[in-house]
């Protein structure tokens, strides 16, 4: 009756003595639309409620049902939440990948499989548990049709009970996620324990990895940073939201409607927004455009091929000057790409999305909170500066799931910059639109609708002059187009400055963004610990540049800018913008393979790109 | 030099006076179809008293959407990219749902690169009127034909449009456009009173106006000249129009007229040349455009009204107060929302 299975003695024995705690990544290897959600996330959460930093990672292909995707779950006591490339505790629950996904395991790490796939018979260096899934769950569930959803909870009760997961946290993550469902939710708990009881009487522990409780996750909160993104919308005080659904970017807006119809509406019992789902991405910015236009604040999230989309009508806007928000939470192109995998490969094409001289404020989040926190600067920006405002997120950042410090509430009032109202042209007699009073390259605008017979203008994208009036002079044109310029210069002084973490008296220095900043705080650790380099580190979060990415490029003998696309994208924007001497010393760390960027492969190629 | 004090100009009931409807001076050519459409949108708005401050003229690209500068200096002008007026002036809407939206558009911009937004534009009920200023033939670009040039009909170079037209009114009519009418540029009364009927609707009100390009489409052969339309045209009701706020005038024929009372009170009046013509009828609607087709015939005139149907902007329950001016009380939660959104999430 014994299931586990013996490894050879010299692995077993070897494993059997090493204890490693709370630094270990589990992998859940399952099929799309098997409900292996919720069983991911109550163990996610009851890792997390142990007090250990944790991330979660989803890796799932563009389909409905029925094809491979992979759940990790990294948990580390140094707080890493970044992606690790090595799997140290294999959950096979899928027939199809789980020969492969053992094969392609390291040395020692730990396999849990359903009993009819007899993967110990694959390797003899790795430490297996085998469960018999379908008679735990027929045993716990009498209803046939649930049996399926109910599977992938069982795991989580083996898992909790191998690596010394508190039921009690089970329960209570259970709990949590069927909050409103009784009856799934006891069922659920069931399945779990009967997990943990099988696991208890029959499993002998011979893996390395334990949980332990600590005390880093206390007052912490686990959040997608599409979620976060909705949520700093909503705060932003957005009123127009218009989109298209294009993955990975829908569980923004989705959120963001059940965010604003429990939030936002009014006195009266009326919604302070309007969400319109168009009919593409070219109707989805034009509406974001108009209403920005006609004054409020307007967004839209999409990704890659929606960007393209809407390269005609950004163009536009930023020779109208009409502010709005777009998010775009990147994957991976060219064309369609890998529509469920990550990138950072719309950074070029964004910054100068359109045709013509036409130049783009971007800002990069890196974190959930920046998703969050970052929202209301975007719409601050776009409306002083009235143009168009990218944000930078991918599907790493916005569809994962992330721990973070709660978010703060937004100190900045909203500013909806220079807006001339009828009470401003009653003392003024009238404005001329694109003319720069301020010596800052930002006109004064008027919205329709304001009662005064001076207060209109006529937004067009062909040649205009200081008045808004159609001009095809070169003078006009000419000096209309320094302006915008002028414009995109004071920006920098306004946009989010990068964040500087100083090594010791390093000579090298990374320069990163967004998500990759994960990888790189944790490469950093290792470059210093195993190479003893150290290094300086600039993460950037907005277009354009600040003074200080010059001063810092100044500041090394050596910067490499780590990212992730193939192109070096970001590396080519900042050649754009700094002097020409100091070009040589920028080298790029640039990776795309649709996963997230690890800190062992930057480690790995600045070693090698160091003579290391 | 005058002694003598002029007269009062003229005003209407908000007290304006027909001057301040005007626009720049037009730069299209000179007979231009197109002109004679900005004229009767000077004079609808006038009559009906329409405060100019709160029009939006949103366009799309070409010669027809040229036209907001030559009409209602007053107004805010938006002049979008090709075929997508209809996004941007539902942003606009949406930005403010006080205000009066009146979009031109042409036979290019719609029919051909613009067909996708105007089909969503006209299933949404957007309140808009949106002017189709049709003359078949792109003429900035100097004589292409357009998606909306008759099956047979000649370019001046000669060649033949070999592919069938789309009928914009027939589409809006299927698509859910709750006010769907055809006039004649050169038909002052026919498209004055169904300017002003559109004024008073709210909802989507696609007006297809023919529109004859002196330069490129106004020869022999052509299905949108001024001679061809002359001769062809079938008008299918005569169209009247009384606002709220005038007395019912009574030079009607009861027994032959069909009333529609509009969404502010007033009355458009269809008389009927065509005995039993039902305006909420869109089978017959549809039936109607398809046989004039076939007849060769250019049938004019209000083929659809519904004034029952709810528009987009109710149908989203805003809040009265346009979203655009909302102070930051009504648009940022406060801290306790925030507080128990993390306290969720923990």
């Amino acid at each position: 009756m014994a299931t586990t299975d013996v490894v050879p003695q010299e692995a077993g024995g070897q494993l059997g003595r090493k204890r490693i705690v709370n630094d270990m990544s589990i992998q859940v290897a399952t099929v799309n639309g098997s409900g292996s959600q919720s069983s991911n996330t109550v163990l996610l959460r009851s890792i997390f409620q142990m007090g250990v930093p944790v991330s979660g990672k989803n890796m799932f292909p563009s389909n409905i049902a029925g094809l491979p995707t992979w759940y990790t779950i990294r948990a580390n006591k140094n707080g890493y939440i970044g992606r690790k490339k090595e799997i140290d505790f294999l959950v096979a629950m899928n027939p199809e990948t789980a020969q492969e996904d053992t094969m392609s395991l390291d040395p020692g790490a730990s396999v849990l499989y359903d009993e009819p796939l007899a993967l110990h018979k694959l390797r003899n260096d790795l430490v297996f548990y085998s469960v018999p899934y379908d008679k735990l769950v027929a045993a716990v569930c009498p209803e046939a049709k649930l049996r399926k959803l109910v599977k992938n909870m069982v795991y989580v009760g083996v898992v909790a009970q191998l690596l010394e997961i508190d039921m009690g946290e089970v329960e209570k993550a259970i709990r949590k996620q069927f909050a409103k469902k009784l009856k799934a939710a006891n069922l659920n708990m069931a399945a779990a324990q009967a997990g943990f009881d099988y696991a208890k009487a029959n499993l002998v522990k011979r893996g390395a990895f334990y949980i332990e409780r600590m005390n880093k996750t206390a007052g912490k909160i686990i959040i997608d940073g599409n979620s976060a993104a909705a949520l700093g919308c909503m705060f932003a005080g957005c009123t127009v939201v218009t989109w298209y659904p294009i993955t990975p970017s829908s569980s923004l807006v989705e959120t963001m409607i059940e965010y604003m119809k429990e939030h936002r509406i009014g006195p009266d019992g009326k919604a302070t927004f309007a969400i319109v789902q168009a009919e593409d991405e070219l109707a989805a910015i034009g509406m974001v455009i108009g209403a920005g236009w006609a004054g409020a604040r307007s967004m839209t999230a999409t990704a890659g091929p929606g960007i393209s989309l809407m390269s005609e009508f950004a163009g536009l806007a930023y020779y109208v000057e009409v502010p709005g928000v777009i998010w775009d939470i990147q994957r991976v192109g060219p064309s369609t790409g890998l529509p469920t995998r990550t990138s950072q490969g719309d950074i070029l094409s964004t910054a100068v999305l359109s045709h013509g001289d036409t130049k783009h404020i971007m800002l990069m989040p890196c974190s959930v909170a920046e998703c969050f926190s970052m929202a209301p600067e975007a719409f601050n920006l776009a409306e002083q500066f009235q143009t168009l405002v990218f944000v930078m997120s991918d599907l790493d950042l916005g569809m994962n799931n992330w721990m973070s410090d709660p978010f703060e509430y937004p100190t900045a009032p909203i500013n909806r910059g220079k807006v001339l109202r009828k009470e401003d042209l009653d003392k003024l007699g009238g404005f001329a639109r694109y003319k720069d009073v301020d010596g800052d390259g930002i006109g004064y605008r008027t919205l329709p609708g304001t009662l005064h017979p001076a207060a209109a203008y006529f937004a067009r994208g062909s040649g205009h002059n200081e008045k808004a009036q159609y001009s095809e002079r070169a003078d006009d044109f000419e000096k209309n187009m320094e302006r915008l310029n002028r414009k995109f210069e004071t920006a920098r002084s306004f946009v989010p400055r990068p964040e500087i973490m100083k090594g010791r008296d390093a000579k090298i220095g990374i320069i990163g963004y967004g998500t990759s900043h994960w990888g790189i705080t944790e490469s950093r650790d290792q470059l210093r610990d195993e190479y003893g380099i150290e290094t300086d580190y600039l993460r950037l979060r907005a277009y354009p540049f600040t003074r200080e990415v010059h001063e810092f490029i100044e500041q090394h003998e050596r910067v490499y800018v780590v990212e992730q696309n193939r192109d070096a994208q970001m590396l080519s924007l900042i050649k754009l913008d700094v002097k020409p001497e100091l070009i040589t010393r920028l080298h790029s760390i640039a990776h795309i393979t649709g996963l997230p960027l690890d800190a062992r492969s930057i480690t790995d190629e600045l070693t090698t790109m160091e003579g290391k | 030099m005058a002694t003598t004090p002029a007269a009062e100009p003229k005003t209407n009931r908000i007290g304006l006076t027909v001057m301040e409807y005007k626009g720049g001076k037009t730069t299209l050519c000179a007979g231009c179809g197109h002109n004679a459409i900005s004229e009767r949108i000077i004079e609808a708005m006038y009559e009906m008293g329409v405060e100019p401050e709160l029009v939006i003229k949103p366009s799309g690209i070409g010669c027809s959407s040229k036209t907001p500068a030559y009409f209602l200096n007053r107004s805010h002008s938006f002049n979008a990219v090709h075929g997508r007026m209809p996004s941007v002036a539902t942003g606009a809407m949406l930005a403010n749902r006080r205000l009066v939206c009146i979009g031109v558009s042409g036979d290019g911009d719609t029919a051909s690169i613009g067909i996708g937004q105007f089909i969503h534009l006209m299933r949404r009920n957007l309140p808009i009127i949106y002017i189709i200023e049709d003359n078949g033939v792109y003429g900035l670009t100097k004589g292409q034909f357009s998606a909306t040039a008759d099956l047979g009909s000649k370019l001046k170079s000669g060649v033949l449009n070999d592919l069938p037209p789309i009928d914009t009114c027939a589409l809006a009519v299927q698509l859910g456009a709750t006010f769907v009418g055809r006039s004649f540029s050169g038909d002052k009364r026919q498209l004055g009173a169904m300017l002003k009927a559109a004024i008073a609707h709210k909802g989507t009100v696609m007006l297809d106006v023919v529109s004859p390009c002196v330069t490129f489409n106004d020869h022999e052969g052509s299905t949108k000249s001024y001679k061809y339309v002359k001769e062809h045209e079938e008008i299918l009701q005569d169209v009247s129009f009384v606002p709220s706020f005038e007395d019912i005038s009574v030079e009607y024929d009861p027994g032959s007229t069909v009333e529609v009372t509009m969404h502010d009170g007033s009355r458009l009046h269809l008389r009927k040349l065509e005995e039993d013509y039902d305006p909420t009828d869109k089978v017959r609607a549809i039936t109607r455009l398809t046989e004039a087709h076939d007849k060769g015939e250019v049938l004019t005139g209000v083929f659809y009204v519904n004034t029952k149907a709810p528009n987009f902007l109710d149908m989203l329950n805003m809040v009265d107060q346009p979203l655009a001016t909302l102070p930051e009380s009504l648009t940022r939660p406060g801290r306790e929302v925030l507080e128990a959104a993390m306290e969720e999430l923990r």
